[in-house]
């Protein structure tokens, strides 16, 4: 090979699923619904707390998908659990059951055990 | 009659003495327990309630209502109620009367536990009287009712369809030695007193006995082998009671003053949980009643299995159990002993959430909502949150409110800060408190009169826990049912035939059932459905349950048209936006809500909503 003085570099692409996302292998254990998300926007179209606040749950999954969760956490405490987004998601995603398990999952105190009553 | 047995004592009684001793040790003990773990002031409810004499009064209809004649059964299958109450107040009936011819004949003796249990074996009968006979033919009776009891729940066992239930409970080892010894108890009894009969006395059950074996029967020795054998069923099963079922036979004598003292369910296994946990005699009614049963697998989530789950402390499945149920009520309305099937699940799911839940809820945000100036005169419409995706229902109720004259205001026109329902059913109470003190504050400083609201989830809790002060919260089926009693409404009927569906909130849990049918009847004709009112199935989209996914759903919602659709109807009616949408997705008729049948059918009406 000719020393050229530059070369090419490496692909500089990010491929999600060679990430480690830990937490949200744990989520989609509690809830697998949550591979199902099309990302349609129906439910944050619907949404009760999102009449008020930027609340959307489609948000809420893609970021967790992408390990993001400290931006879409304070978010989601405005969700009111009303169901509404459950009742029009086209994929039928158990999107109560998949917040209260975000709740679960994540969530500042990480290193707290899980305790049953 | 006098004394056979001058030593008033022979080792056959052992047995029993053992078993008596150790249920009677065993539940003082649980009571003592019971009593500790109840919260100072529940205790002083409680005992409270045992000198308030009209309480008193309750407690002891009850008692003999539900623990000897089972009337609730009754009501609900003639067969199993007989089964039941023939052997709980036949058995009640030949203690007491053994104990009245102890009294009566040798009261001396009245101290000894076993003595008015093994009377006739005890005592000879020197000459016929009229008292004597009486007596034995009544002991004679009672035990022949209590065998016809015992011949029907060895048929149920093995038949459970006859007695017309479609499943019945799996039983525990222990449950099969305490059902074994019970059932062997009262013919061990009509042998071993017909052993005696010629001697002791007898009437038409155990005289025959007597007779047919005589010279077998008359040697002392045998006689022994027959007591001995009847005392060893009782004390066997004295003895596994506790372990068993029929620890729900003292337990409910404890469950039912503390019900009727008003206490609430606070913990999953303790206080006042605890006794109505082990009130449960595994009667596996409330495993035909749950909607959920249309799927085998759900079968295993039944209230009888909850119960049996928390007693284990089975973590898994309690939690399991617990977050599936659709909290809609109807084996608690079935329920003989009424379980407190939803409150206990719902004190399971709360405490789990308290534990785990580690993203508390901020609603800092509702701050910025003021409220409205509404004005004594009018009327504040709350159509709740789920009313937005089924508009036909907002729509509706403001035209019929417009034909009828009354002046309204829209609570929520602006999206609506949902009850609070829907966060408490998921075990976040504290949460759900703030929601309701919200609304409670916008409702309070409105200034209405009259709050109107047209969900059944809602309505539910603005009745159960808002406490609103000044203002009168009313369902839109009862509120409308009132206009038309006022003539204010002018409706046609159409005599379409309709079938309207009990939404679980509404009728279980509110007790409205006749506002909307009667409504209805005046812009249709109803027809009834397969099972209706308290036995409504619930249409499987409710909010109370947690992990019931989109497929298992279906079928729920399936299972409950199939029971509407019964009498084949033109139509379905139903008066909560959750049904509406539940059942529009797979109903083969048209499905509508209460509102809009109104609407449709106003007198002044020109052209149809759709
Ligand atoms: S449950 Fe939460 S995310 Fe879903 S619609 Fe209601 S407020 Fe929005
Ligand atoms: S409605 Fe369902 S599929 Fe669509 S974005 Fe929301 S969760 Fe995903
Ligand atoms: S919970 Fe009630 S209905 Fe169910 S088995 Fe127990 S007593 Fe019977
Ligand atoms: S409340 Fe309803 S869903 Fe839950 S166990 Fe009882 S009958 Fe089944
Ligand atoms: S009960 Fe249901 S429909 Fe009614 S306001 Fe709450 S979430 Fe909405």
């Amino acid at each position: 090979m000719i020393d050229f003085g530059y070369g090419l570099t490496p692909s500089a692409t990010l491929r999600i699923e060679n990430v480690q996302n830990p937490l949200f292998e744990e989520l989609h254990r509690r809830e697998p619904d949550v591979a199902k998300c099309i990302a349609c926007g129906s439910c944050t179209a619907s949404c009760s707390a999102g009449c008020f606040t930027e609340m959307s749950l489609r948000r809420v999954i893609l970021s967790l998908q992408r390990g993001r969760e400290k931006e879409i956490l304070p978010m989601l405490q405005h969700c009111m659990l009303c169901g509404k987004c459950q009742l029009v998601c086209p994929r039928g995603i158990n999107t109560r059951h998949l917040i209260l398990s975000i709740g679960k999952v994540y969530g500042p105190a990480d290193q707290k055990e899980e305790v049953r009553p | 009659m006098k004394e056979r047995i001058l030593a008033a004592y022979d080792p056959f009684v052992l047995p029993f003495v053992f078993g008596i001793s150790f249920v009677i040790g065993y539940c003082l003990l649980a009571l003592f327990k019971v009593l500790v773990q109840l919260s100072p002031a529940d205790r002083r409810k409680f005992a409270l309630s045992l000198i308030t004499p009209s309480t008193i009064l309750k407690n002891l209809r009850d008692l003999f209502c539900d623990c000897l004649l089972h009337v609730k059964l009754w009501k609900r299958n003639k067969v199993l109620g007989y089964m039941h109450s023939s052997i709980a107040f036949g058995w009640f009936m030949i203690i007491v009367i053994g104990h009245i011819e102890t009294v009566l004949y040798i009261p001396e003796r009245l101290h000894k536990l076993y003595y008015p249990i093994f009377f006739r074996f005890f005592m000879e009968e020197q000459k016929q009287t009229l008292q004597g006979s009486f007596f034995f033919f009544l002991m004679d009776f009672f035990l022949l009712i209590i065998l016809s009891g015992i011949t029907l729940a060895i048929i149920k066992r093995f038949r459970s369809r006859i007695v017309g239930m479609r499943r019945t409970t799996k039983l525990t080892l222990t449950d099969l030695i305490g059902l074994y010894s019970l059932w062997a108890i009262f013919p061990l009894r009509w042998i071993a007193e017909g052993f005696t009969a010629g001697v002791a006395g007898g009437s038409f059950m155990t005289i025959p006995i007597n007779w047919i074996l005589h010279s077998f029967m008359s040697k002392p020795e045998n006689i022994t082998v027959a007591w001995w054998a009847y005392s060893l069923a009782l004390g066997t099963f004295m003895t596994v009671l506790p372990f068993t079922r029929y620890m729900h036979i003292p337990a409910e004598i404890l469950l039912i003053p503390m019900r009727n003292a008003g206490l609430p369910v606070r913990h999953t296994r303790k206080g006042f949980t605890l006794a109505m946990l082990y009130s449960c005699p595994s009667c596996g009614v409330c495993i035909d009643a749950c909607p959920m049963g249309v799927q085998k697998k759900n079968v295993q989530d039944a209230t009888v299995y909850m119960v049996r789950n928390l007693k284990r402390r089975n973590q898994r499945r309690s939690l399991e159990i617990a977050e599936k149920c659709l909290m809609c009520g109807k084996c608690a309305s079935l329920c003989q002993v009424q379980m407190d099937a939803c409150g206990i699940r719902l004190a399971y799911r709360t405490a789990q959430e308290k534990k785990n839940n580690r993203l508390p809820a901020d609603f800092s945000y509702l701050n910025a909502v003021t409220p409205q100036e509404v004005g004594e005169e009018k009327v504040l419409y709350y159509a709740g949150c789920m009313s937005s995706l089924t508009p036909v229902i907002s729509r509706s109720v403001q035209r019929v409110l417009q034909a009828a004259g009354v002046p309204f205001e829209l609570m929520d026109r602006d999206g609506a800060i949902c009850c609070g329902r829907p966060l408490l059913l998921a075990g976040r109470r504290d949460e759900a408190q703030q929601l309701i003190e919200k609304n409670r504050q916008l409702i309070e400083k409105s200034g209405a009169q009259i709050l109107l609201v047209s969900c059944a989830i809602c309505y539910r809790i603005f009745k159960e826990q808002y406490d609103l002060i000044g203002v009168e919260v009313v369902h839109y089926t009862e509120y409308f049912n009132r206009l038309i009693a006022a003539g204010r409404l002018p409706l046609k009927n159409s005599h379409e035939t309709l079938v309207y569906h009990d939404p679980c909130d509404l009728g279980r849990g509110c007790g409205i059932y006749d506002a909307p049918r009667q409504a209805l009847s005046q812009v249709g004709q109803l027809v009834p459905a397969l099972k209706e009112r308290e036995e409504s199935v619930c249409c499987g989209g409710s909010v109370g349950s947690l992990t019931l996914r989109y497929e298992d759903r279906e079928p729920i919602t399936r299972g409950s048209i199939e029971n509407l659709t019964a009498n084949n109807p033109e139509q379905i009616v139903t008066a909560c936006p959750l049904c509406l949408k539940t059942f529009g997705r797979f109903a083969p008729v048209p499905v509508r809500d209460f509102a809009e049948m109104l609407a449709l059918h106003l007198e002044t009406n020109k052209n149809d909503t759709k």
